[in-house]
């Protein structure tokens, strides 16, 4: 025994333990009821329905938001319609430029009382939501504001022209960033929108609206309608609507295209993914696992461009599997407002329920499950960070999107097999590959079926990088000068 | 003349699965990886101990061509009662000086638990003949030296004579008996963080009992991502040959909340087994008296001006 090997005998004397802390709520106030944003005005719904916004890691009612239906609907795209002939689609581009840059700046400047709220409805920690959905929704507001202006460069003898009324219907993962990715860009090339937060995470859409009004911006332009998946439906039924953006499960998109099929109506689509992360045994080990980790617990894997398939090189699968496995040990479940939590809850209890029978499909299909200590919280909605190994490619863990903290580690010998195995799957968002040769990331990225390829890194994005699927993911690109595409005509 | 191992041991070509290689490191995820973990919130009850565990962590250093007995003399008072108003305060892990001054520091430190740390090898640049730097090593031990800070030969290591730098870390490690022996890399002048990881592995294997950042005369000195670094490289070191190797950032860590972010990144690396002095250390001038004023606004509520904590 050499001497520091004696000293290390003697026990440790700390019991090391971050002590709780929690970003301050009261920086964030919800009213007791929300009615819906129409043409400029906050109004009682229709339908007299009203419903309960809940914070998934407590399951306290936060809000009473209002049920839209048909008839709200139609009033809604109405006051779009309105905005959009009487004005807004007449407005001088740098005028509308000057109105999306307000907006990037009220966002940030009130960037912590939006991550609170953010973190509140969906669940999110803290972290994520000030470090990554804040600054990017301002960042896409931004971005596109400085488009608004310039369109006949971004499409050079095209002349483009605004479509009209948009529909968006935005999912519950990244409720304020998914609302920029949407209102941005159709906003600066001139439309005006109606959009559908989700059921479950409607406050920050609704917080939006003050923003939109502290904008001045002119009423009309933005219109929101909360409810449930009917409301969805009416919006994508209703014949004054050009164009309809959905973001959310392939199920429900395939539903709506086709219910527009033959319609003339415009749609894009962003759907689910089940991506795969390919390391290779020449990449740096530990950043590789801080990236898988990245790509399967961000957001307690309520990502559509997750990468919840590990593929991973045979030869260094049990050493890489094996500090996959201590990094989790590492990881914080719990308050989703305490400033050191990295996964925080689940954001539904039906999400919940769906990914515990995902999960236990396959522990009955064979593979092994890992989960790391941790004890969760008794009230809400949560899940432990799991990996499986052993899993083959034909069980439902390594082929169905669970949207959830679970990651499905499968092994390759040559990259040809990898390539193989990462393109088997009926989606095709995202993927990333990870080594330190630069031609074999070219080589993979050129071959890979998937709309964003990332090398190194991994969930990363910026409002200049076109993002999108193939196949069951999805058509359509958001973000950069693609993303102006979809909401415009061309002469 | 031996030859450094192609591999550092721990690392040799696999006959049965392992580490294959010596591996590379991501610069641009190292660094967030380090950006991530500096935004760790700690509060109350837990920055109060790791507060005093930094003052236990801490060897007390002055590098000076004008230290002096007299200038020691008063390093050690402080390295023994580094608050004399609040005697629950621990002493230092050590006092790092000067070959030189190693026999008035052991003087004052004796029997008390507090190390003399002294550097050689023709400290800091290292840029002298192997027989010079071995005998340097000798003689401090002699002259009482718990634990010698060694530099590496960045001229050999960045000409690529792995070789030289690894059988002079031998020959220091024989010289140094008992002695601890800590190997400097000097990771500003390294260039790349894979150069480091490899100078990491390198050191272990030629038998550091400690690896650690710098000197102090060169900066940039120690930073997050380098500690990071190195600490995955004894932490791949652990995993695949069960040796337990110490790090030892020093250089440019003045802030106790700097301290606590180092902290941080070895909890959530290593573990709590590295949570203890004798394997990890700070190497500082100006750090104690920030932590001993953050000590006392822990416990009183209040802030005090550095007139009331003594300058040595």
């Amino acid at each position: 025994m050499t001497d520091v090997e004696k000293r290390h005998a003697t026990p440790a004397t700390l019991e090391w333990e971050y002590a709780p802390a929690p970003e301050a709520r009261d920086i964030v106030s919800f009213q007791q009821r929300y009615g819906l944003f129409v043409g400029g005005e906050h109004v009682e719904p229709r339908t007299g329905e009203w419903f309960a916004s809940i914070s998934p890691a407590t399951e306290e009612p936060l809000a009473e938001v209002a049920l839209a239906g048909a008839e709200d609907v139609d009033l809604a795209v109405g006051a779009a319609r309105d905005a959009y002939e009487n004005g807004w689609s007449g407005l001088r581009a740098s005028e509308r430029a000057k109105y999306l840059f307000r907006i990037a700046r009220i966002l940030q400047e009130r960037s912590r009382e939006l991550a609170v709220a953010e973190s509140l409805d969906g669940g999110k920690p803290i972290k994520e939501s000030r470090d990554v959905d804040l600054p990017l929704a301002a960042a896409h507001f931004f971005y596109y504001a400085g488009w608004a202006d310039k369109l006949e460069y971004a499409f050079p003898n095209r002349g483009p022209q605004p479509l009209g009324v948009a529909g968006q219907i935005i999912p519950w993962n990244f409720p304020l960033l998914m609302l920029a990715w949407k209102i941005a860009p159709a906003l600066a090339a001139g439309n005006t929108v109606v959009l559908k937060p989700a059921e479950t995470t409607p406050l920050t859409a609704l917080l939006f609206t003050d923003v939109c009004r502290q904008a001045e911006l002119p009423p009309g332009v933005v219109n929101i309608v909360t409810g449930d998946g009917s409301t969805g439906a009416h919006l994508v039924k209703h014949a004054g609507v050009d164009k309809i953006a959905f973001t959310g499960s392939t199920e429900v998109g395939k539903a709506i295209q086709r219910e527009l099929a033959g319609t003339g109506t415009r749609l894009t689509l962003e759907l689910g993914g089940k991506a795969a992360n390919i390391v290779f045994d020449d990449c740096a080990l530990d950043q590789a696992v801080e990236g898988i980790v990245n790509g399967i617990y961000f957001n307690q894997g309520h990502v559509c461009c997750a990468g919840s398939r590990l593929l991973v090189q045979e030869s260094i699968a049990e050493t890489f599997v094996g500090k996959l496995k201590r990094r989790l040990t590492t990881l914080r479940v719990g308050d989703p407002l305490d400033k050191n939590t990295d996964v925080g809850a689940i954001n539904s209890k039906a999400q919940l329920e769906k990914i515990r029978e995902l999960v236990a499909s396959g522990k009955e299909e064979g593979a092994e499950i890992y989960q790391p200590p941790c004890v969760l919280p008794e009230k809400g909605y949560w899940f432990a960070p799991t990996v499986f190994t052993n899993v083959a490619q034909s069980y439902r863990i390594a082929q169905e999107e669970i949207f959830g903290p679970v990651l499905s580690v499968l092994t390759f010998r040559t990259p040809e097999e990898a390539l193989e195995k990462a393109n088997n799957t009926a989606y095709g968002l995202s993927a990333g590959v990870w080594t330190e040769k630069g031609s074999r990331i070219l080589w993979m990225a050129e071959r890979l079926r998937a709309g964003v390829v990332w090398a190194n890194t991994y969930n990363r994005f910026d409002p200049a990088s076109p993002f999108g699927g193939y196949k069951e993911s999805g058509f359509g690109r958001e973000g950069g000068r693609h993303g102006l595409e979809p909401y415009l005509r061309f002469e | 003349m031996a030859l450094a191992p192609v591999l550092p041991g721990g690392f040799e070509l696999p006959l049965e699965p392992r580490l294959p290689r010596i591996g590379s490191v991501d610069a641009v995820a190292l660094e967030a990886r380090a950006g991530e973990l500096a935004k760790r919130s700690i509060k109350k009850e837990s920055k109060l101990q790791a507060l005093e565990l930094a003052v236990r962590m801490m060897d007390l250093t002055t590098l000076e061509g004008a230290d002096t007995p007299g200038k020691v003399a008063a390093l050690c008072s402080k390295a023994l009662r580094p608050d004399p108003v609040d005697r629950t305060v621990p002493p230092v892990a050590a006092v790092c000086v000067y070959p030189n001054l190693v026999r008035t520091a052991k003087e004052r430190v004796r029997g008390t638990g507090v190390k003399v740390a002294s550097v050689a090898t023709a400290f800091p640049s290292g840029q002298a003949p192997t027989g010079l730097k071995v005998s340097e090593v000798r003689e401090v031990v002699a002259m009482g030296a718990d634990e010698v800070d060694m530099v590496i030969d960045r001229g050999a290591f960045l000409s690529g004579r792995y070789a030289k730098v690894y059988d002079e870390i031998c020959e220091v490690k024989a010289a140094c008996g008992e002695a601890h022996l800590k190997v400097i890399l000097e990771t500003g002048e390294l260039g790349t963080y894979d150069n480091v990881r490899r100078a990491s592995l390198l050191a272990m294997a030629a038998g550091a009992d400690f690896i650690k950042t710098s000197t102090g005369k060169v900066s940039p000195a120690a930073t997050l991502p380098v500690t990071l670094c190195m600490l995955e490289a004894i932490r791949d070191v652990n995993d695949e040959s069960g040796r337990v190797v110490g790090m030892k950032p020093a250089g440019g860590i003045r802030a106790a909340k700097q301290a606590i972010q180092y902290l941080c990144v070895l909890h959530e690396t290593l573990g709590r087994d590295w949570m203890t002095p004798d394997l990890f250390r700070f190497g500082a001038s100006s750090l104690l008296n920030d932590v001993l004023m953050q000590i006392r606004k822990q416990k009183t509520g209040v802030y005090q001006s550095l007139d009331y904590f003594t300058i040595d």
